[in-house]
């Protein structure tokens, strides 16, 4: 029943010569290339899934004189180490391709807002900036590009606390609107972008928008690099067409005793194994930034939901109700029926104040706590509570 | 500025564009529960308690932060929004302690008040309560984290409306808490103990440090004998906590309820401002002197005011350089404090060790200023308890009276006269404007010349105010000031006074004599003052302390008689060798954070 994965190389693929693709967008025209990227359907590749082509667009129609390009390095999704690979393998796509974007929106200035674990490539990093600067002079553009590193705070992979973070600021939140691409980096229109998206809008430069469509479903174009760990029998980084079904994913990567998949990290669902077969990876179904983890049936999804919960009390920025009280309250929740000193209805108590999170947070990462709360205690209940 | 069209609950509306939902409600009364807004601060957006629902946005959305949108239909009582707010009310009061019956705010708790509305009386939730102890380090301010909702506030206040950054928020998570630098207790920071951080906490996380047990012990003592002072501003705002309304004048009311609870004598601490009218503008005349006629470099100019310890504060941590600049006039709490175990003791015949100094304050850096070490020139702590206008109402109220229903009396004597140039003290400008009053006088002879002395360039909430005086025909004495146009300034809130000294410090402006009172609107909008406080609230108090002042018999500092004769019997003369003992001080370089 299993068909074959579709396998792609477009990210890692070694032949991709930046600065004549650079030169074919310049001939292009920037409306042009905007239209290629909206027509594309690219979606932003660190999860939320905001079309790129809009936000480049968004930017490059704001009259405002000074405009940033900031690309988010902060991975730190839990089971997510694709952005890593990609700075390690082809940290040039990146760099060009916050160029392109640059070149683009007509912005001066580029950060890439580096994890601060992954100090250790900005030495290549700052090589390959060095040369992609001079380079393109040479085409007559003006651009540079400087790292910011990030210093763990997991909530920094959120664009607006990104900024914060950038201005020197509490890493938090902002109220949405205004929305970067109106008033972001010290109050001028940035574009943020993860570093897969900067590379895939290299990707349309070079095959152009029709091949590129060619890839993935309606909802969910391209390719998508996932970071499969687990209980799985091959581990790592690997590209794969958008839009295969679960059970497709575990059929290539699961060892044979998969209970449940969680797709997009601790923030993302938890897909239980009677919902493989129907459930597509991809934003019509369960959207990741590239966290695939597989567990199998050693495992309790007790711990792991207690692990999560664990993670999210500790990285709320802490300043919104729902988010630093709620997830405090799911955490010592499930603890509390486990441990059977609240009853086990309990749990549905802690359902609906996970609807009122989602719904009430400030931002992504409040809304984003129940998906995995709700996940696993739908599918896994007499886990939780025996 | 376009109209845009909006439809709440079903109503149409046009609203200006840039207006936020919370507004646009407000505009057609309907009321969207807040906390962590306020009218003096920046939006913030994190309590969530006001989220509301947007037609086909899957989410809610803060009305507080969201402007509205062309054609945008919003519904502010649905079942999910009425779901999402008694869940984000229950999260809170699971953090809070809710040891309501023993908190000072429990009439002004915003979240007492909702929870009441929502009816939270089951507790769904875990009990996630952290009691850590009060911090009581400082005289002024007291901090109990576990009241605390981290609606942050008080750090906007401290950062947006002082300038100072005493207060912050602290690690995030659920470990997320309103703190200070590097944690230290609140007497070590930059704190001003200006206390309006206090006037904005909707809960009890902020109050001011309570001396009412000290003050009553002090009046039930039969030993002693118990003066109390009132400041200007206190009796524009004391009515607001019996229910009338902002702007009420309570002064005579306030003595005879003061007089039933037991204080041996009632005197106000305007006697004093007059007071300090004279000593300052003397001193400013001697400064302009010394700078204009003996071409001395060395005079500090401009002359900064000293009545507001929060703004006293400020200078001796942020601007240590500038020390020499501010009056060494002592503020009159303290003027009234050293005379009343001096001057006063004298004759009345009291031994001063006997006498117990009470002032009631709309200020919590009194509390601070009346601790100061160098406050002792009577040879005691010349001011023993500084009580809050809140702490008062809580007294009154105590003493089981109203302070509506009393008849009003007047101050006891001595040092109970005052002019109104003196209750003008209490507004921002009116320092000012009552120095003008009277200096123009003695230079010239004659009175300034503004329509029934209301000199309206000094007056208002503008941030920072300019005006100038040309003064012409002088009297002989003060004929070096012939043709001089005096230049003044007047800045309230710290961080308008911030931006006024580094305009001066950079050169960029030049006046001979600046008023600066810590508190948004001056005295009147002060820390101990009652809560809530808004825009509105502190202009009816204004304007009542306006109208109070036109409704004086004196007008002009230099008039008050017992002021003239605290000079003949006691004193000699202003700024002469005992007034200089007594009524004036130096200050301290302080650390920078």
């Amino acid at each position: 029943m299993a068909t074959q994965l579709k396998r792609t190389d477009l990210v890692f693929k070694e032949d991709m010569d930046c600065n004549a693709l650079m030169h074919k967008v310049m001939k292009m025209g920037k409306d042009e290339f905007i239209n290629q990227m909206m027509d594309s359907g690219l979606k932003g590749r660190g999860g939320a899934g905001f079309p790129t082509g809009l936000k480049w667009k968004i930017v490059k129609d704001s009259p405002e004189a000074v405009k940033y390009v900031v690309c988010n390095a902060d991975e730190g999704e839990p089971g997510t180490f694709k952005d890593k690979e990609i700075l390690d393998k082809a940290c040039e796509k990146v760099i060009w391709g916050m160029a392109l974007a640059a070149y683009i929106v007509g912005a001066k200035e580029g950060y890439i807002y580096l994890r601060g674990e992954y100090k250790y490539l900005s030495t290549k990093l700052k090589i390959a900036i060095d040369k992609m600067e001079q380079q393109i002079k040479a085409l007559g553009i003006n651009f540079t590009l400087d790292l910011v590193y990030g210093s763990g705070a997991y909530v920094c992979g959120e664009e607006t606390s990104l900024l914060q973070s950038m201005e020197g600021r509490r890493g938090e939140p902002t109220n949405k609107p205004p929305y970067p691409g109106d008033i972001g980096y010290l109050g001028k229109p940035t574009i943020v972008n993860n570093v897969e998206t900067f590379v895939n809008a290299m990707i349309i430069a070079e095959i152009g928008a029709q091949e590129y469509k060619k890839l993935g479903t309606k909802a969910s174009q391209g390719s998508k690099l996932f970071s499969v760990s687990g209980d799985c029998c091959k581990e790592g980084v690997f590209e794969l067409e958008m839009g295969m079904t679960v059970q497709q994913f575990v059929d290539e990567f699961g060892d044979g005793d998969t209970k449940a998949v969680q797709v997009g990290g601790a923030s993302g669902f938890c897909v239980p194994r009677k919902e493989f077969a129907k459930t597509i990876i991809g934003f019509e179904g369960v959207p990741t930034g590239g966290s695939m983890k597989v567990f199998n049936s050693s495992r309790s999804m007790y711990n792991i939901l207690e692990n999560y919960l664990i993670f999210f009390e500790e990285e709320s920025c802490g300043q919104c109700t729902p988010c630093r009280v709620g997830t405090q309250q799911l955490l010592k929740g499930v603890q509390a029926v486990k441990r059977k000193e609240k009853p086990k209805t309990y749990l549905d108590d802690l359902l609906r104040l996970a609807y009122t999170m989602k719904y009430a947070s400030k931002c992504g990462l409040g809304r984003s706590v129940g998906n995995a709360f709700r996940s696993i205690i739908e599918n896994f209940r007499e886990e939780i509570v025996y | 500025m376009s109209m845009l069209n909006i439809i709440i609950n079903d109503v149409p509306l046009q609203v200006e564009e840039g207006t936020s939902i919370l507004n646009a409600a407000k505009m057609m009364n309907v009321h969207i529960p807040t906390l962590c807004h306020h009218e003096d601060l920046c939006v913030a957006g994190n309590c969530r308690i006001c989220v509301i629902e947007v037609e086909k946005d899957p989410n809610l959305v803060a009305a507080c932060a969201t402007p509205v949108r062309e054609g945008m239909k919003i519904f502010t009582n649905t079942l999910k929004i009425r779901q999402a707010r008694k869940h984000i009310l229950e999260l809170l009061l699971t953090e809070h302690n809710i040891n309501c019956i023993k908190c000072s705010h429990s009439n002004s708790c915003e979240l007492q008040n909702l929870a009441l509305e929502y009816r939270s009386d089951e507790e769904v939730f875990i009990d996630l309560r952290k009691m850590p102890k009060p911090d009581m380090s400082s005289f002024s301010i007291q901090k109990d984290d576990s009241k605390c909702i981290r609606c942050t506030r008080c750090v906007r206040t401290c950062a947006q409306l002082q300038g100072i950054n005493a207060l912050t928020m602290a690690f995030k998570g659920n470990k997320a808490k309103m703190s200070t630098f590097m944690e230290k207790p609140m007497i070590d920071v930059v704190c001003t103990n200006c206390g309006q951080c206090i006037n904005r906490c909707p809960t009890g996380a902020l109050t001011e440090r309570s001396y009412i047990e000290d003050v009553w012990n002090a009046i039930y003592d039969p030993n002693k004998h118990v003066v109390v002072q009132t400041a200007p501003a206190v009796r524009v705002a004391l009515g607001e906590r019996f229910g009338l309304r902002a702007g009420h004048r309570v002064t005579g009311k306030m003595v005879a309820s003061l007089r039933a609870m037991g204080f041996d004598s009632v005197l106000d601490t305007d006697w004093s401002a007059d007071l300090t009218i004279m000593e300052e503008g003397t001193e400013l005349l001697s400064r302009l002197k010394k700078a204009l006629v003996d071409g001395n470099k060395s005079v500090a100019l401009p002359m900064f005011t000293s009545c507001s310890p929060g703004w006293i504060k400020f200078m001796e941590h942020i601007f240590p350089e500038m020390l020499p600049n501010l009056s060494t006039c002592k503020s009159p709490q303290q003027m009234f404090g050293v005379l009343a175990k001096t001057y006063y003791a004298e004759k009345k015949g009291i031994d001063p060790k006997d006498i117990v100094s009470v002032s009631i304050m709309p200020c919590t850096a009194k509390k601070y200023e009346a601790n100061r070490p160098e406050m002792r020139d009577s040879g005691f702590q010349d001011v023993d308890y500084v009580l809050t206008t809140r702490e008062l109402a809580s007294m009154i109220q105590q003493s089981g009276t109203n302070v509506k229903t009393f008849k009003s009396e007047p101050y006891d004597s001595i040092m109970g006269e005052s002019s109104g140039a003196a209750v003008i003290f209490g507004a921002t400008g009116g320092v000012m404007e009552a120095a003008i009053r009277t200096v123009y006088e003695i230079v010239t002879g004659r009175e300034v010349p503004f329509e029934n002395l209301r000199i309206t360039p000094v007056r208002g909430f503008e941030g920072i105010k300019e005006a100038s005086v040309l003064i012409e025909n002088t009297v002989p004495e003060y004929n070096f000031l012939e043709g001089v146009e005096l230049k003044v300034a007047i800045a309230h809130g710290l961080a308008n006074a911030r931006k006024l000294v580094e305009a001066i410090k950079d050169k960029k402006v030049e006046y001979h004599f600046i008023e600066v009172m810590a508190c948004p609107g001056g005295c009147l909008g002060g820390g101990g003052q009652p809560i809530p406080t808004n825009l509105h609230i502190r202009e009816r108090r204004a304007d009542a302390i306006y109208n109070e002042d036109e409704k004086m018999a004196i007008r002009k500092s230099h008039e008050n008689k017992e002021v003239t004769a605290l000079y003949a019997d006691f004193l000699g003369e202003p700024n002469g060798h005992l007034s200089h003992k007594l009524l004036h001080t130096y200050y301290t370089e302080r650390n920078r954070y």
